[in-house]
C-alpha cells in the first residue's frame, strides 16, 4: 500500500508538470495582451509605457524562456507574483483557499450523506409514494440550473423570509469573535453550500437507488435472507455496502471539483473563494495568478483521485489498485 | 424401510404455487406432495421450467414476489410454514432449514470475509458471543474440509476457488445444525472432479448429522450418485416418485424413460477411422496470459496453450475436453484467430491463418465459424433472426434478398419454421436459439465449425436433439468440427477423436473408443472416474 501511494505521488508530480506546461501555452493562446490591459487601466496608452511594462514583467522574452523561468520557480514551490494585485500568488491563493474549501467541503459532505440516505430510502420503498417523491425531487434538482436555484433561494430565504444572509462570508464590521463568529459564518454558509450540493445530491440519490435495486437482485442477498437475517441488516450490510461502490467513484469525481468548481456559486453569493479569484484573474489577464490557481486545483484533483483509489481499495477487497 | 420408523422432517402436501397471469401456465407447481425424511436425500429432478427450484424456494419462504402459494401445506414439525409471519420465517431460515445455491461465485457477499459471513448465521439467531462465533467459523471451515481454516476465514470470496466457495456455503448452511438442508443445483456450476468432491461432502455430512436433504438437480448422473429417493417433476406436476434404484432402474412413467434415455452414455459408438485430407492443422500453438505485474512486482503467468498440436481431418469431429481453466476455450479462440497466439501455426487447408492480415484474413474467416455456449447471450436481442443469420453473408458481399433466402433455407435445415425470420431471439427457447446460432454459423458455408460448449446450457432432451442435428449437418455438408466441452458423456457421443487438456497442454489424444476403454494418462482417468453416475452404468 505504501509503495502504491509513493508510486502514485511520483506519477502525480509528472502529470502536474505536464499540466503546467499545457496551461502555460493555453493561456498564451488566448487573445489579449496583459501589458495593454494594465496600461489601459492606468489611463496611459503610449507605446513607451507599454514597452516598459512588458520589459518589467518579462513579457518581451520569447515564450520558451518565459516557460523555463516559470517552471524553475514552480519546482521551487514559488507560484510567482501577481502584477495586478501586487502580491505573491501563493499568498493570494492561501487567503482564499479556506473559504472555498469550507464551502465545497460542506456541500460535498451534505450532498453525499443526504444523497445516500435518501437514495437508500427510495430503494427500500421502491414503487411507493415516498420513492416517487424522492426521485421526483432528485430529478428536479438534477435538471434545474445552479444559478437559478441560487437566485430563488436568495429571494425566498433572504429577501422574503429574512432568515439567512444573502451574500458574503461573514457580517462585515460586526466584530464577532470566537463562537459568535463561527455561528455567523455558518449562517452565511447555509445557502451557498445547499445550492452547490443539491445537484450532486440528486446524482447520488439516483445512483444509490438504482445501484441498490440492482444489488438487491443478486444471489448473495438471497443467501443473506436464507440465513434468517433481519431486513435492516440485509439492507445495510449486504445491499448498501455493495451498492456504494459506484457512488464512491462519483464522489471521487465531485471531490476533484472541490477547489475550482464553485465559480458560479461564489459569484452569486459573493463568497470570497478561489473561484472568484480565478474569474477575476481571467478578466484581468493576470497570467501568473491564473496559472497559480490552475496548478493548485490540478494538484487537488490529483490528490483526491489518489484518495478515491485508496478508499475504493478499502471498501472493495477485489480491486488491485491500478498502477 | 417401514414408513412409521422413518422420522419425517418436512411434509409437503398438495402444494400449488401460482404464476402471474399471462405466463405459459397457471401454476409453477401444481399439487406436489413429498416428505423429507431424516437421514435421507430426496432428489427433485426435472428440466428447466419444471418448477423444481420453486419447490426449494417455497421451503425457505424465498419465493419471488410474483409467485404465490395458492393451496397446500408445508409442515415442519408442528408448524405450517406457509402460514408463518415474517419473524417466524426469519427464525426458521438458517436455524431449522438451511439452503445452498447453484452459483458459488455469486452466492457470497464479495465485500465480506468468509468467516464473517459464517459468523452471521449465529448473529442472525442471536447465538453465541462474537468471539465464540469466530471460533465456530474456524471449526466449520475445518469440518467442510477447507484448507488452513484459521487463515481461510480471513479471506474474501474472490480469493477462493469455486469448489472452496461451495464448501464455505455448505459450512454456513450447517452452522446452526438445521434438520433440513435444501440444495438447489449445488454442483451444476462446478467441474466434474470438484463436483465429485462436493457430492461426497454433502453425503458425508448428511449421514453424520442425520439431516433430511432436498437436492434439486437436472443431472441424472448426480441423481444416481447421491439420491435415496427420487421425484421427477414436469410442468410443475409429479410424474414419478420412488426409491432411487427403482426410478433409475425401472422407470414407470414414459417421461422419466425419455429423460433417462436422453442422458448420453459413456460408451462411444464405434466410428470408422478418418484419414482424409486435413481441414485444420495446428502446430506448436503457444499462448500465455500475463496479468498484473509492473515495475516492482512479478506478473502472474497463466499458460492457456502449451505447444498444442493436432490435426482435424475433413469430416471429423475432434473433441477438446478439460476442466475450467484448462485452456480449451482459449485454443478454440486461437484456432478462430479471435486471439493472437504467441507462437505456432493454424493451417486451414493450405492457408496459414496465423499469417493472414486485413482483407485476406476477413475473407478466410468465412471458412471457419463458431457456435457459442450461451444461447441467450450470443444472439443480438434487437435484431430479427433473419438479419442475424443474413448479416454474415451480407458482410461478405451477398445481396440482402439472396442472404435472406439463404437464411430461410438454413432455418429449414436446422428444423425451424421460416416464420422465425421475422421474430426476435427472446421469443425462442434455449434449444431453438441454439439452432439459430448453428444456422448463423452455417450461413457463411464454412468448412470448419467450432462448437464451444454448444450444448452445455441445454436440458438433456434438448441436448440430445441438438447433438443429433450437429451430427446430421456434419455428414450432409461435409463439415469438420472442433467440439469443446467439459462433459465427457457428450464428448463420447459426438466425437471421433478426443483430446484431453490440462493447464494448456494436451495430455492425451486418441479415438473416443480408445480413450474411454483404455485411458492412459492419470488425469484422464481421474476425469473419467469423477463423472457422476458412472457406477450405475457399470453395474
Amino acid at each position: 500500500m505504501a509503495g502504491f501511494v509513493a508510486r502514485r505521488i511520483a506519477k502525480g508530480i509528472l502529470v502536474l508538470l505536464a499540466i503546467v506546461v499545457l496551461n502555460f501555452f493555453l493561456i498564451r493562446l488566448a487573445p489579449g495582451d496583459p501589458a495593454l490591459v494594465m496600461a489601459g487601466e492606468a489611463g496611459a496608452g503610449d507605446e513607451v509605457f507599454v514597452a516598459q511594462l512588458r520589459e518589467k514583467f518579462a513579457l518581451d522574452q520569447p515564450l520558451p524562456s518565459q516557460l523555463a523561468a516559470y517552471l524553475r520557480s514552480i519546482v521551487g514551490l514559488d507560484l510567482g507574483y501577481s502584477v495586478r494585485q501586487q502580491m505573491p500568488v501563493a499568498t493570494l491563493i492561501g487567503e482564499r483557499l479556506p473559504a472555498t474549501l469550507l464551502l465545497t467541503g460542506t456541500a460535498f459532505l451534505v450532498s453525499l450523506s443526504l444523497g445516500v440516505l435518501l437514495g437508500s430510502l427510495a430503494a427500500r420503498r421502491a414503487g411507493t409514494l415516498a420513492d416517487t417523491a424522492i426521485t421526483g425531487m432528485a430529478l428536479l434538482f438534477y435538471a434545474t440550473p445552479l444559478f437559478w436555484v441560487s437566485l430563488m433561494a436568495i429571494i425566498l430565504f433572504s429577501v422574503r423570509l429574512e432568515w439567512l444572509p444573502s451574500f458574503g462570508f461573514e457580517t462585515v464590521g460586526a466584530g464577532y469573535t470566537g463562537l459568535a463568529r463561527a455561528a455567523d459564518i455558518v449562517r452565511h454558509l447555509v445557502l451557498p453550500a445547499l445550492t452547490l450540493g443539491l445537484f450532486f445530491m440528486a446524482v447520488y440519490v439516483r445512483m444509490t437507488r438504482s445501484s441498490m435495486l440492482e444489488v438487491s437482485r443478486l444471489d448473495f442477498v438471497k443467501t443473506a435472507r436464507a440465513k434468517g437475517l433481519t431486513e435492516g441488516v440485509i439492507q445495510r450490510r449486504h445491499i448498501l455496502r455493495n451498492a456504494l461502490l459506484p457512488v464512491v467513484t462519483l464522489a471521487g469525481l465531485q471531490a476533484g471539483t472541490l477547489v475550482g468548481g464553485a465559480v458560479l456559486t461564489e459569484t452569486v453569493f459573493a463568497w470570497p473563494g478561489i473561484g472568484r479569484l480565478m474569474y477575476e484573474a481571467l478578466l484581468q489577464r493576470d497570467y501568473n495568478l491564473l496559472l497559480g490557481v490552475f496548478v493548485v486545483s490540478s494538484a487537488m484533483v490529483l490528490i483526491f483521485n489518489l484518495v478515491t483509489d485508496v478508499v475504493y481499495r478499502a471498501v472493495d477487497p477485489r480491486i488491485e489498485v491500478a498502477r | 424401510m417401514d414408513t412409521d420408523a422413518r422420522r419425517i422432517a418436512v411434509a409437503v402436501r398438495d402444494l400449488s404455487l401460482a404464476l402471474p397471469a399471462g405466463g405459459d401456465r397457471a401454476n409453477a407447481v401444481d399439487g406436489v406432495s413429498f416428505d423429507l425424511v431424516a437421514g435421507e436425500i430426496l432428489c427433485l429432478v426435472g428440466e428447466s421450467g419444471s418448477g423444481k427450484s420453486m419447490c426449494a424456494h417455497a421451503l425457505m419462504g424465498l419465493l419471488p414476489k410474483a409467485v404465490r402459494p395458492v393451496s397446500g401445506t408445508i409442515r415442519l414439525g408442528d408448524t405450517d410454514l406457509l402460514g408463518q409471519d415474517d419473524a417466524a420465517w426469519r427464525d426458521t431460515r438458517g436455524r431449522r432449514i438451511a439452503m445452498i445455491f447453484q452459483e458459488p461465485m455469486t452466492a457470497l457477499n464479495p465485500l465480506m470475509r468468509i468467516g464473517d459471513q459464517m459468523a452471521e448465521m449465529f448473529e442472525a439467531h442471536g447465538q453465541l458471543t462474537p468471539k465464540e462465533r469466530r471460533a465456530r467459523a474456524v471449526a466449520l471451515a475445518r469440518e467442510v474440509g477447507l484448507p488452513e481454516p484459521e487463515r481461510i476465514v480471513r479471506a474474501y470470496p474472490h480469493q477462493l476457488s469455486g469448489g472452496q466457495r461451495q464448501r464455505a456455503m455448505i459450512a454456513m448452511a450447517l452452522a446452526l445444525e438445521p434438520a433440513v438442508l435444501v440444495a438447489d443445483e449445488p454442483t451444476t456450476a462446478l467441474d466434474v472432479t470438484t463436483q465429485a468432491q462436493i457430492l461426497k461432502l454433502i453425503r458425508d455430512l448428511q449421514r453424520r448429522r442425520n439431516m433430511a436433504v432436498l437436492f434439486i438437480t437436472h443431472d441424472f448422473g448426480v441423481v444416481a450418485e447421491i439420491a435415496d429417493r427420487v421425484l421427477v417433476l414436469r410442468h410443475g406436476r409429479v410424474v414419478e416418485e420412488g426409491p432411487a434404484a427403482a426410478v433409475l432402474g425401472r422407470p414407470q412413467a414414459p417421461y422419466t424413460r425419455t429423460l433417462l434415455s436422453a442422458v448420453p452414455t459413456m460408451d462411444p459408438p464405434t466410428r470408422p477411422p478418418l484419414s482424409g485430407p486435413k481441414a485444420v492443422e495446428v502446430v506448436g500453438l503457444q499462448k500465455t496470459y500475463v496479468t498484473g505485474g509492473g515495475l516492482w512486482r512479478a506478473p502472474r503467468r497463466t499458460a492457456a496453450a502449451r505447444d498444442v498440436a493436432f490435426a482435424l481431418h475433413r469430416g471429423e469431429t475432434l473433441g477438446l475436453v478439460g476442466e475450467s481453466g484448462s485452456g480449451k476455450s482459449s485454443v478454440a479462440r486461437l484456432v478462430m484467430r479471435l486471439i493472437e497466439p504467441d507462437a505456432g501455426q493454424v493451417r486451414l487447408g493450405d492457408t496459414d491463418l496465423t499469417r493472414l492480415r486485413g482483407e485476406a484474413l476477413r475473407q478466410a474467416r468465412s471458412r471457419i465459424q463458431m457456435v457459442f455456449q450461451d444461447p441467450f447471450a450470443s444472439l443480438n436481442p434487437r435484431r430479427s433472426v433473419g438479419r442475424i443469420i443474413a448479416d454474415g453473408p451480407v458482410a461478405h458481399g451477398v445481396s440482402l434478398p439472396d442472404a435472406m433466402e439463404r437464411a430461410r433455407r438454413l432455418l429449414d435445415l436446422v428444423g425451424l419454421d421460416a416464420k422465425a425470420l421475422e421474430r426476435f431471439p427472446h421469443e425462442f427457447s434455449g434449444g431453438q436459439r441454439q439452432r439459430i446460432g448453428i444456422a448463423r454459423a452455417l450461413a457463411l458455408e464454412p468448412e470448419v465449425l467450432v462448437a464451444d460448449e454448444a450444448v452445455s446450457a441445454l436440458d438433456v432432451s434438448v441436448q440430445a436433439q441438438v447433438l443429433a442435428l450437429l451430427e446430421d449437418l456434419k455428414t450432409r455438408l461435409g463439415l469438420s468440427m472442433l467440439f469443446i466441452t467439459h462433459d465427457l458423456r457428450v464428448a463420447a457421443q459426438i466425437c471421433d477423436r478426443i483430446a484431453v487438456m490440462r493447464q494448456g497442454e494436451i495430455v492425451e489424444l486418441k479415438t473416443a473408443g480408445a480413450l474411454f476403454a483404455n485411458p492412459e494418462h492419470p488425469y484422464t482417468r481421474a476425469l473419467l472416474d469423477a463423472v457422476p453416475g458412472r457406477v450405475r452404468q457399470a453395474a
